[in-house]
C-alpha cells in the first residue's frame, strides 16, 4: 500500500534525448532532436538531457553539451560496443526508472525505432513513430505528438495522456540543425550496467557496408535522382549517375526506363515500385503520371526538369525548370562542382561543470 | 520448426483521404488487402518450413472479416490460422496490439512450442514498426528487425543468423532462438498460390481466439488499455508546388545556378 502511494507521487520531469552513436560518431538526428528538445524543454521549465549508450563513449559529451543539453547520462560499458537490442534496452529501461523522464525522443532510424518499441514496451508507455512536428500544449502541458498516416494522405496528432514519459522517435532531418556552442557546458553523471555477455541472446557477426551504389536501397537515399521515359536510354541514366554523385544521392527511375532495361527493377519507384520520402527528389524526364506520384509525392523538395511545361511534375515539383535535360543536367552538375558543402562536424572537447 | 506469422489486413492506403468537411477518414469502397510487407513474412515462413520443416500457423487480429487476410496467407502456404478477435479489442494502439497478440502466441506456445515468429517490418496503414518488436519484448523472444535474409537455421543448436538491412549497409547476427523477425520487402519475391493450396484457403475456417479464450486484463485493451490517444486528424498541406524557377528564356547554366541557390537556401547542399 506505502509502495503504491510512492508510485503515484512520482513526479516525471525533464526532456530526453537519446543520442545514437556508432563506433563513436553521433548521428545527427541526435543533433537535431536537442535543437528540438531545448524548445520543448524550455516551453515546460524543464532541463534537457542528453543519454549516450555505448563503448568508450566518454568524449562525446562536450558536443552534445554544445547542443544544448544541460545534463548528459553516460552508460559506457563493453557490452554496448555495438548496438543490439537487448543491452540498449536494459541501459535505457534502468535509466528511465531511476530518472523518470517526462519525454522521451529517439531518432526514427532503424536502430531508434528497433529499441524505442522495445523501451516503450517494456516501461508500457506510448510510443509515436516518424513524428513531423512536436510540441507543449499550453494548457495540459501534453506533447502533442503530429506523424503522418495512411501513406502520407492523412496527418494526426497523437497525445499520450497518463503514461510517461511520452515516447517519439522523429525521422532524420526534419528538423533543424542547431548550432553548436563549445563554451557550454553541464553536468556529466556516469552511470552503470549491470548486464554480462552471455545474458545478451545476439552477437554481431559482421557489418558490410554498401560499397557501390547498386547496394544502397532508395527507401533510406536522402537525395533521389530520378530518370524517365526523356533520358533516351540506358546512356542518359549516366548522366543522372553523374547528377546523382554531385548531390550526394542514388539513381532511381519511373516505370518506362525499368521496362525498356536501361535500370534495374529495384530502382522503380511508383504504385507498382517503392514508395520514397527523400528530403530531395531530382525527377528529370518524368513526366510526372499519378502512378509515379504516388511513389515521390511525399519527398521534401522536389525539382522537376523537363522540356514539356504542361508535364504534370510541374504541379507537384517544388522547383521546376523547363528546359533541355541534355543541357540542364550537365549545366547542373558544372555548378554543383562550384558549392562547397555545408557540414555538421563540430567538435568540442569536454566540459565538465564544478559541482 | 514451429513458425507464427503475423499478418494485418490494411486499407489499400493510397485511396485513402480525409472528409474536408467533416475531417475524418474516408473509408467506405476501399478495398482491404494483405498488408504488403506480411506477404513478404509469409513467404519467409514458408521458405523456413520448405528447407528445415515443421508447421506454419498464420494469425491476425482484426474484425470477421479479416479472416480473408488468413485465406490469403493459407492460400500462399500457411497450415493453419487463427483470427484473434474480439469488440474489446477496438480501439487498441500499438502497446495494446502487442499485448493481445502476445498472449494469442503464448497459447499457441503452450500447445507447441514456437521457435519462430515473423512478422513484416511495418503496416503500410500505421507504419508505426512497432507491434513485431513489442511481441518479441513480451514473449522475451530474441528481437531481430530489418531482416532481409536468413542466412542459417540451427534448429538443435537453438540459433539463427540473419541479415539485417540497415541504412549503411547489412549486418550479420547471430541469434538465439526463439526469435522474432521482422522482414523487410527485398527478402524475397512473392509466389503464385498454387490451386490446391487456393482450394484449401477457399474452404478454410480459421480458429477464433477472444477476450475470454485468451483470459486477457481489460484493463491493457482496447481504447482504455491503449497509451496513445488520437487527439485529431487531418489532411496534409497540399504539396506547394508549381513554382517554375526557369523556363526555355534562360540559358542552361542560368537555370543551374538559380537552381542551386534554392537548394542552398533549403540547406539541401
Amino acid at each position: 500500500m506505502a509502495e503504491h502511494v510512492t508510485e503515484s507521487i512520482i513526479e516525471h520531469r525533464d526532456v530526453w534525448i537519446f543520442i545514437e552513436q556508432e563506433s563513436g560518431l553521433i548521428n545527427p538526428v541526435g543533433f537535431e532532436l536537442l535543437g528540438e528538445g531545448r524548445r520543448l524543454a524550455d516551453d515546460l521549465g524543464d532541463k534537457l538531457v542528453a543519454v549516450i549508450l555505448g563503448r568508450d563513449v566518454d568524449e562525446l559529451a562536450g558536443d552534445v553539451f554544445a547542443r544544448g543539453a544541460d545534463k548528459v547520462i553516460i552508460v559506457d560499458d563493453p557490452v554496448l560496443k555495438d548496438y543490439r537490442t537487448y543491452p540498449y534496452r536494459a541501459g535505457l529501461v534502468k535509466l528511465v526508472e531511476k530518472y523518470h523522464p517526462r519525454i522521451l525522443l529517439m531518432g526514427a532510424t532503424t536502430l531508434g525505432r528497433d529499441l524505442a518499441s522495445a523501451v516503450a514496451t517494456e516501461v508500457r508507455t506510448g510510443l509515436t513513430a516518424d513524428c513531423t512536428e512536436l510540441g507543449i500544449d499550453p494548457e495540459t502541458k501534453l506533447l502533442t505528438q503530429t506523424r503522418p498516416a495512411f501513406g502520407g494522405n492523412v496527418m494526426a496528432t497523437i497525445l499520450c495522456r497518463l503514461s510517461r514519459p511520452q515516447m517519439s522517435t522523429v525521422r532524420p532531418r526534419v528538423f533543424k540543425l542547431p548550432p553548436a556552442d563549445c563554451d557550454r557546458a553541464g553536468e556529466l553523471i556516469n552511470e552503470t550496467l549491470a548486464i554480462s555477455e552471455d545474458e545478451v541472446p545476439t552477437k554481431v557477426l559482421e557489418f558490410r557496408a554498401h560499397t557501390d551504389h547498386s547496394d544502397v536501397e532508395i527507401e533510406t537515399a536522402d537525395v533521389i535522382v530520378a530518370g524517365g521515359r526523356g533520358l533516351g536510354g540506358a546512356e542518359g541514366f549516366g548522366l543522372l549517375r553523374e547528377l546523382a554523385d554531385a548531390l550526394g544521392g542514388e539513381v532511381a527511375a519511373s516505370r518506362p526506363p525499368v521496362e525498356m532495361g536501361w535500370v534495374a527493377v529495384d530502382r522503380q519507384i511508383g504504385q507498382t515500385g517503392k514508395t520514397v520520402r527523400p528530403k530531395l527528389y531530382v525527377a528529370v524526364g518524368i513526366s510526372g503520371a499519378v502512378q509515379h506520384a504516388v511513389g515521390m509525392q511525399g519527398s521534401d523538395v522536389i525539382v522537376a526538369i523537363n522540356k514539356d511545361p504542361e508535364a504534370p511534375i510541374f504541379k507537384l515539383a517544388t522547383y521546376g525548370i523547363v528546359g533541355n535535360l541534355f543541357e540542364v543536367v550537365p549545366a547542373l552538375i558544372e555548378a554543383l562542382a562550384g558549392v562547397e558543402r555545408t557540414s555538421s562536424d563540430v567538435s568540442c572537447e569536454v566540459v565538465e561543470e564544478d559541482g | 520448426m514451429n513458425i507464427v506469422v503475423c499478418v494485418k489486413q490494411v486499407p489499400d492506403t493510397t485511396q485513402v483521404r480525409i472528409h474536408a468537411e467533416t475531417n475524418t477518414l474516408i473509408r467506405e469502397g476501399i478495398p482491404s488487402i494483405v498488408n504488403p510487407y506480411d506477404i513478404h513474412a509469409v513467404e519467409a515462413a514458408v521458405a523456413v518450413k520448405e528447407s528445415a520443416g515443421g508447421r506454419v500457423t498464420a494469425i491476425t487480429m482484426g474484425p470477421p472479416q479479416a479472416r480473408e487476410a488468413l485465406k490469403e496467407a493459407i492460400s500462399l502456404g500457411a497450415d493453419d490460422a487463427v483470427l484473434i478477435s474480439d469488440r474489446a479489442f477496438a480501439g487498441s494502439d500499438t502497446l495494446a496490439t502487442g499485448y493481445i497478440l502476445s498472449e494469442a502466441i503464448r497459447k499457441l506456445h503452450s500447445e507447441s512450442p514456437v521457435d519462430l515468429i515473423i512478422c513484416g517490418k511495418q503496416s503500410i496503414d500505421g507504419d508505426t514498426a512497432q507491434v513485431g518488436p513489442g511481441i518479441a519484448q513480451r514473449l522475451g523472444f530474441t528481437q531481430l528487425t530489418y531482416v532481409i535474409k536468413i542466412t542459417e537455421i540451427d534448429a538443435p543448436g537453438r540459433r539463427i543468423v540473419v541479415e539485417r538491412q540497415l541504412e549503411r549497409g547489412h549486418q550479420v547476427v547471430e541469434g538465439r532462438l526463439p526469435a522474432l523477425l521482422t522482414v523487410v520487402k527485398e527478402m524475397n519475391e512473392a509466389r503464385y498460390a498454387p490451386l490446391p493450396n487456393l482450394i484449401k484457403a477457399a474452404k478454410y475456417e480459421p480458429r477464433l481466439f477472444d477476450l475470454a479464450g485468451l483470459g486477457l486484463d481489460r484493463s491493457q485493451i482496447g481504447l482504455k488499455g491503449s497509451p496513445t490517444t488520437v487527439r485529431r486528424i487531418f489532411a496534409p498541406t497540399p504539396r506547394a508546388g508549381g513554382a517554375i524557377i526557369a523556363d526555355q528564356s534562360q540559358t542552361p547554366a542560368e537555370a543551374a545556378r538559380l537552381l542551386v541557390e534554392k537548394l542552398q537556401a533549403d540547406r539541401l547542399l
